[in-house]
């Protein structure tokens, strides 16, 4: 019974491991960008909704409504007015600039917030849980953040294939000249790319300000379990990176178990055993 | 014009010029417990280690293509070497120092033969998830220490010299001459026929390996060399510093962050580009130091501003400029045995 429900806690992180890698796998996708800030900026919307529930004493979920447009807005500009001009055939530009971008959040935030730890209050629910059977219990919180998780990526997954943008975004990935040659403004669908990710980063950004305390140094941790989920899953595609994330949320979940140094560890191991015996990940999609 | 046999040279006006600047600053920077303090000395030697570690970055990422973010691995590798082989098996600091490269070239089999499994920024953030095992692993060893880490015995210290001033002698001596060996190494490899293959790669990898050139084996064991130098180097830091801890040891900030930072400002894919970027860093370093975060803050936007506008940082500018090569490292034609100057391009 331990063990179910140790794995079970471990599936429903996996979730908000699944949603810190969707925006990772997205931009990667529509312009093979990695982007080194990308745990930054999670850090960053979960200070900016720190501020908007400050603000308007409105609770962590509610605060979605703002947060989202907000990071979609910031994501937009930051690929509008910097990150295009590093684009290109040389992978050290984008590289670099998005490591610079990622110190200068850092500290930043550091600036501003000082280096204290935060979190988000979302009341009652957070304490909130049910018994599915004899001795399992599930976190209602825990169940909303992965039920969200799904939704995002199924979401995801419709855009891409049913809509014009994520057309745009598909054409864009294929050939960036072609799709230019189609009349597709790519600087634009990079933008509309960017943002979607920082939507996705949004959202992810306040479950995990809800579930646990927040400073501005934990954000390269995030992008290094974000990139994990990816590449267990296997580049390039969102189902993918679900399976991933609970990977990764199970292999912690039983390794903290065993003892608490491994948590960490435990995650880490399971990703090198893939690279090692799997490199391609488990449903590989396109070849990086 | 046609008459004659061509030969290649290496040697330009400005590198001869460079070459002897670089020998006399050695040798002043070789006698400077004769005319600086302790302070002096100090800072020196974290100037050379800096270098050290920058020349080896810029030998993977600036040559190889080997973007790493990880190499923190090594840095502390090297430093955890130095602590376990000194206190766990009574072995000298300075053979402690000598044995971490072996140590880490090997280590860096293993992980090169996982982590190059990975293409391009994933490649780089593969090196980081490395360095993250090290740094759990370091931190689960009782002996040294656990998660708090540990200080080098006082004993061990006292024995390296007689008197504390001999014994800063000896490590600013010790790091003047390992940053030189680097340094020496590193000219030495460009200027080899496996120097001309990492130019091509660094040129162009698709290029280089139509020309035949196996441009895995290289980077495997540009890699290696590298592990090599960085855990030599690391050993040496936390020699200087007394004491390790696998958040001091595995820093990403200090060992990478800044590496990266003193790279592209100085130029990457040059030799020269890493000393002039430390030199540059450090008088930042001592001029800004006060403002704290808002420090790295500012670091992190000239590194956006050089990556921009000068991609090919300080020294590329110059050397682009006035045609300038401080080490004799470019290859030009010569007729023979007419040995003329040319100006222009290999």
């Amino acid at each position: 019974m331990q063990w179910l429900n140790v794995i079970l806690q471990g599936v429903l992180i996996g979730g908000l491991y699944a949603m810190f890698a969707a925006g990772l796998s997205l931009i990667f996708g529509v312009m093979r960008l990695v982007n080194i800030a990308h745990g930054d900026l999670i850090v960053l919307a979960a200070y900016v909704a720190l501020l908007v529930t400050q603000a308007l004493g409105v609770d962590p979920l509610t605060s979605l409504l703002l947060v989202v447009p907000i990071m979609a807005i910031i994501g937009y500009a930051l690929q509008r007015g910097l990150l295009n001009y590093t684009l290109g055939d040389d992978l050290l530009p984008p590289f670099l600039v998005t490591f610079g971008l990622s110190i200068i959040i850092q500290n930043g935030l550091l600036e501003l917030f000082t280096a204290d730890s935060r979190k988000l209050q979302a009341g009652a629910i957070e304490i909130q849980t049910f018994e599915v059977m004899q001795g399992v219990w599930i976190g209602v919180l825990p169940l909303i953040q992965f039920a969200v998780a799904v939704a995002v990526i199924a979401g995801l997954q419709v855009l891409f294939y049913k809509t014009a943008l994520g057309r745009a975004f598909r054409a864009t990935s294929d050939d960036q000249a072609v799709a230019q040659l189609m009349g597709l403004d790519t600087r634009h669908v990079f933008a509309m790319a960017m943002a979607l990710s920082l939507a996705v980063i949004a959202i992810a950004g306040v479950f995990l300000a809800v579930r646990t305390n927040f400073d501005p140094a934990i954000g390269p941790a995030r992008l290094i379990f974000g990139f994990e989920a990816v590449i267990i899953g296997g580049l390039g595609n969102m189902w993918g990176t679900l399976v991933g994330g609970v990977i990764l949320g199970v292999s912690q979940a039983i390794g903290a178990q065993i003892n608490p140094g491994w948590q960490l560890l435990a995650g880490h191991l399971a990703f090198l055993a893939i690279l090692a015996l799997r490199p391609q990940g488990l449903f590989p999609k396109v070849s990086g | 014009m046609s008459q004659g046999k061509y030969q290649a040279e290496h040697a330009t006006h400005s590198s001869r010029i460079g070459v002897t600047l670089i020998g006399a600053t050695f040798v002043v920077l070789a006698l400077a417990p004769f005319w600086g303090d302790r302070q002096t000395l100090r800072l020196l030697a974290e100037i050379f280690t800096f270098v050290a570690l920058a020349s080896l970055w810029n030998l993977l990422a600036g040559y190889a293509g080997l973007v790493s973010v990880g190499q923190q691995a090594f840095v502390g590798l090297g430093g955890y070497l130095l602590f376990a082989l000194v206190i766990l098996l009574d072995v000298h600091p300075i053979a402690a120092i000598l044995i971490a490269g072996p140590i880490g070239a090997l280590v860096a089999v293993p992980v090169a033969t996982l982590i190059f499994r990975l293409r391009g920024a994933y490649f780089a953030i593969g090196t980081w998830v490395v360095a993250e095992v090290f740094r759990l692993l370091a931190s689960q060893i009782s002996a040294l220490g656990g998660g708090s880490g540990i200080s080098l015995p006082a004993a061990v210290v006292i024995a390296m010299a007689p008197s504390r001033q001999l014994r800063e002698f000896e490590t600013y001596w010790l790091a003047l001459a390992l940053t030189g060996a680097v340094l020496g190494a590193i000219v030495a490899l460009l200027r080899s026929r496996h120097g001309l293959a990492l130019t091509a790669i660094r040129d162009n990898e698709v290029a280089a390996q139509s020309n035949g050139i196996d441009v895995t084996r290289i980077k495997f064991i540009v890699y290696m060399l590298t592990g090599f130098g960085t855990a030599m180097i690391g050993a040496l830091i936390f020699l200087m510093k007394l004491r390790i801890s696998p958040d001091t040891a595995f820093s990403v900030n200090d060992w990478t962050a800044f590496v990266i930072f003193i790279t592209v400002i100085g130029g990457i894919g040059r030799i020269e580009g890493p000393i002039i970027g430390t030199i540059v860093f450090f008088m930042l370093r001592q001029a800004l130091a006060d403002l704290g975060s808002l420090y790295l803050l500012m670091m992190g936007a000239v590194a956006i501003v050089v990556m921009l506008w000068a991609p090919k940082g300080l020294w590329g500018l110059i050397a682009e400029r006035f045609g300038w090569q401080a080490l004799p490292l470019q290859r030009y034609l010569v007729l023979a045995p007419k040995t003329e100057q040319p100006g222009g391009k290999p």
